[in-house]
């Protein structure tokens, strides 16, 4: 089943390679993946949707929690959560239909980026399954190309991390 | 400027406030600046013949002392042969720092001569790693490497460090504290679940205890005693266990799993409670899991958050340090058996803890059965009056060991006959290869472990394939003088993969005779000590006395039967209580 997991991560070259290994060495394949800085930014926010068998959903968090640089992986695949994902599409469409085009983009809530002669450039953000729908309406005004971001989410329940204090080096 | 000093000084004193003694490794191109700086530095630096041998010295150090065994090489190559030290210690948990040159700093990435890219290399099989990039970056790091190294669930932790770091010059601070925001170490157990598992233990009317390396790496042995003694509860060690509780102490039963006792496997199988402690419900231990333990509640403790209901859903999970664990258990086990005392002395009542007060006689006939199984399978050890049987072998160093002597094996049927017959009177008597099961790990482990417990008596016990893969170390050896007993178990076959072939592949053996052994009297005798074959069981006793008294180095090589099998033996995907116990009967084949 597809897996959502958000990261908390150190900003260390090296943590991306750990956590997609981590993925990798089970065979497990990664839909999408998202990552940028945090307001601290020591901190990356990463989103990962991974296709995982349900009954090792837990194993690969705790695997995940493991690793020295990932301060805090949590599940958000049924908990409570905000999941968004944008896509950039670039339609080429005939004059006759450009107006047809832009009342499809506004139903979508997508915005013009870009117009010219050839077409639009448009950019929407919701849902995956949202996006899905969009993409298949604009191709059928004509040949398209997309750009998807990959899912970010949110938590919508505060958790405290628990992190380790510094330890002293003198007290080993 | 008076304080002014080199990356590869500053590496030096990092090691030296780590309390590291000594450690072992193989220069090149890329550490010259370090090995530069160890020419006239306190530390001890072992020059091994093979940079995989310094990872499996290190690992000799570290799991017969307990502290962080550490190993280097240079880059590329150098880096590359570490690979397998590795992943061996990260499969039996045991805290290593790997050192390793890097090239120059400027070249990373152009292909230079001897580069490899050791940090995406050895990412997965570290439990962390490094690649220093800035000289005042090198003394946090390497305290952090020896702190991860050795703190929670153990590991190997590398260290990768460029030409120019080990070159440049810098002031050197002390580092004072360290602090890994992301790195999450559970010590204590929750209390009320501690409570639970009390409970639950005072309720068994047939508890067994699983105990595992956790117990080795935890410092628990004498936890785990006190434990087993109070709860009244039969133990059995897994591999990795042994010498967690002593073998003669009336509790302990003997290794379970693939070739473990009759009696410990039908104990697994059986039990109401099975306490599980510092183990990780490997495989080799637990068969078909569908069918381990089927009637027990199990109460789960460890470490690592990660092996708590990865192979076996735990009932009760205790996340924790062993140790502590350990401790708690026992004095809420003593404090609910006062309570249940007093109910014993009141008035009659059916209360779980009045249960186990009293003589209990649920346990006692579940000692009764454990001992059936005992006397019904023993383990044997065969003996012929015209060959050395392998086992005849085991009882002999067992006789000369009495428990006490370091055992460093190798892998194959040599490491199982070890462990189901070498007693050892404590933990980190016993060194071997459990998870990777790495050939080439007895010799070098040897070296490792007696350059750490020089007072010790050393065997590298192997095989006659393990022992080729490390005969380069003979060198070593014989350079440092180092007592140890290599005692080769010489069937002249890879013995394990014989076996499989026989049992499982109608018997076609393809691939693993080993028909050419070097005499060994003349091969010890090239190195400058002595060897000597035996293949008459009458020679074993006085050779091996003779090997041991021998203030050096000693070679003997031990021909035995060539056909012998482990048994009993749990076919591969068998559930364990399913076991051929001896070799005319038929055998399943294996999925």
């Amino acid at each position: 089943m597809l897996l959502i997991i958000s990261l908390l991560v150190e900003n260390k070259p090296g943590a991306l390679m750990r956590i997609t290994g981590l993925l990798s060495a089970r065979a497990y394949n990664i839909e999408s993946l998202t990552v940028a800085r945090t307001l601290d930014p020591e901190l990356s926010r990463m989103t990962i949707v991974v296709d995982v068998d349900s009954t090792l959903r837990q194993q690969v968090i705790k695997q995940m929690n493991k690793l020295v640089n990932v301060l805090q992986a949590v599940d958000l695949t049924e908990s409570p959560a905000v999941r968004r994902e944008m896509v950039l599409v670039r339609v080429r469409t005939a004059q006759e239909t450009r107006t047809a085009v832009l009342k499809e983009a506004e139903i979508f809530g997508a915005r013009v980026v870009d117009s010219s002669t050839e077409g639009f450039a448009l950019e929407a953000t919701g849902d995956p399954e949202k996006l899905d729908e969009f993409v298949d309406v604009m191709r059928s005004y004509g040949e398209i190309e997309t750009t998807r971001s990959g899912v970010v989410a949110v938590s919508l329940e505060a958790k405290k991390l628990r992190l380790q204090p510094p330890v002293l080096t003198e007290a080993r | 400027m008076s304080n002014l000093t080199t990356g590869a000084k500053m590496l030096l004193e990092c090691l030296a406030r780590e309390g590291v003694d000594c450690f072992f490794g193989y220069p090149g191109g890329v550490t010259l600046p370090l090995y530069d700086a160890i020419y006239d530095h306190h530390i001890r630096h072992v020059l091994v013949r093979h940079e995989e041998n310094a990872c499996f010295a290190a690992e000799g150090y570290a799991r017969s002392t307990g502290k962080v065994g550490v190993c280097c090489a240079t880059s590329g190559p150098g880096a590359t042969n570490l690979v397998t030290g590795l992943v061996d210690a990260m499969m039996d948990s045991i805290p290593i720092v790997a050192l390793t040159g890097q090239v120059t700093s400027k070249l990373i990435g152009s292909d230079a001569f001897q580069e490899a890219d050791t940090f995406g290399i050895t990412r997965s099989c570290t439990k962390h790693n490094y690649l220093v990039k800035r000289l005042e970056d090198l003394p946090q790091v390497v305290h952090e490497a020896f702190y991860i190294a050795a703190s929670g669930r153990p590991g190997p932790v590398l260290v990768d460090i460029p030409k120019d770091v080990f070159q440049a010059q810098g002031h050197y601070v002390p580092v004072t504290s360290i602090h890994l925001p992301g790195y999450k170490v559970f010590t204590e157990g929750h209390a009320g679940q501690i409570r639970r598992a009390a409970q639950v233990m005072l309720e068994a009317e047939r508890p067994f205890i699983y105990a595992g390396g956790g117990i080795i790496a935890g410092n628990a042995s004498a936890e785990l005693r006190e434990l087993a003694e109070i709860a009244d509860a039969p133990v059995v060690t897994t591999l990795m266990g042994l010498g967690g509780l002593p073998s003669n102490h009336p509790n302990f039963v003997s290794m379970p799993g693939m070739h473990g006792s009759y009696a410990a496997n039908m104990g697994m199988t059986h039990c109401d409670v099975l306490i599980a402690l510092g183990v990780r419900f490997d495989d080799r231990v637990t068969g078909r899991l569908a069918a381990f333990a089927p009637h027990a509640k199990v109460i789960h403790v460890d470490i690592d958050p990660a092996e708590i209901g990865k192979n076996r859903a735990a009932d009760i999970p205790i996340v924790g340090d062993v140790k502590r664990v350990l401790a708690k258990l026992t004095q809420t086990l003593t404090e609910l058996r006062g309570a249940g005392l007093q109910a014993c002395e009141g008035p009659p009542g059916p209360s779980a803890a009045s249960l186990l007060a009293c003589p209990s006689p649920s346990h006692q006939a579940w000692w009764s059965q454990i001992h059936a199984w005992q006397a019904e399978h023993p383990l044997v050890p065969v003996t012929s009056d015209s060959e050395i049987k392998p086992q005849h072998l085991m009882m002999e160093i067992d006789r000369l060991s009495a428990g006490e002597a370091i055992v460093c094996s190798d892998v194959g049927q040599h490491q199982m006959w070890a462990a189901q017959l070498i007693r050892f009177n404590g933990p980190r008597l016993w060194i071997n290869s459990g998870g990777l099961g790495a050939m080439g790990f007895g010799l070098p482990s040897a070296i490792g472990a007696q350059f750490a417990r020089p007072d010790k008596l050393v065997f590298a016990l192997v095989g006659d394939g393990g022992f080729q893969m490390s005969i380069p170390e003979l060198s070593t050896i014989a350079s440092h003088g180092l007592p140890i007993k290599i005692v080769v178990m010489n069937n002249g076959y890879l013995g394990m993969v014989r076996q499989w072939q026989e049992l499982f592949y109608n018997n076609r053996m393809s691939s693993v005779e080993l028909d050419c052994f070097p005499d060994a009297e003349k091969l010890a005798g090239a190195y400058g000590f002595k060897g000597r074959t035996i293949d008459k069981p009458w020679e074993l006793a006085s050779a091996l006395e003779e090997a041991v008294r021998e203030p050096g180095p000693y070679l003997l090589n031990v021909k035995v039967s060539p056909y012998e099998n482990v048994y009993p033996m749990v076919p591969a995907g068998g559930a364990i209580d399913e076991m051929v116990l001896a070799p005319p009967q038929p055998v399943a084949v294996p999925k």
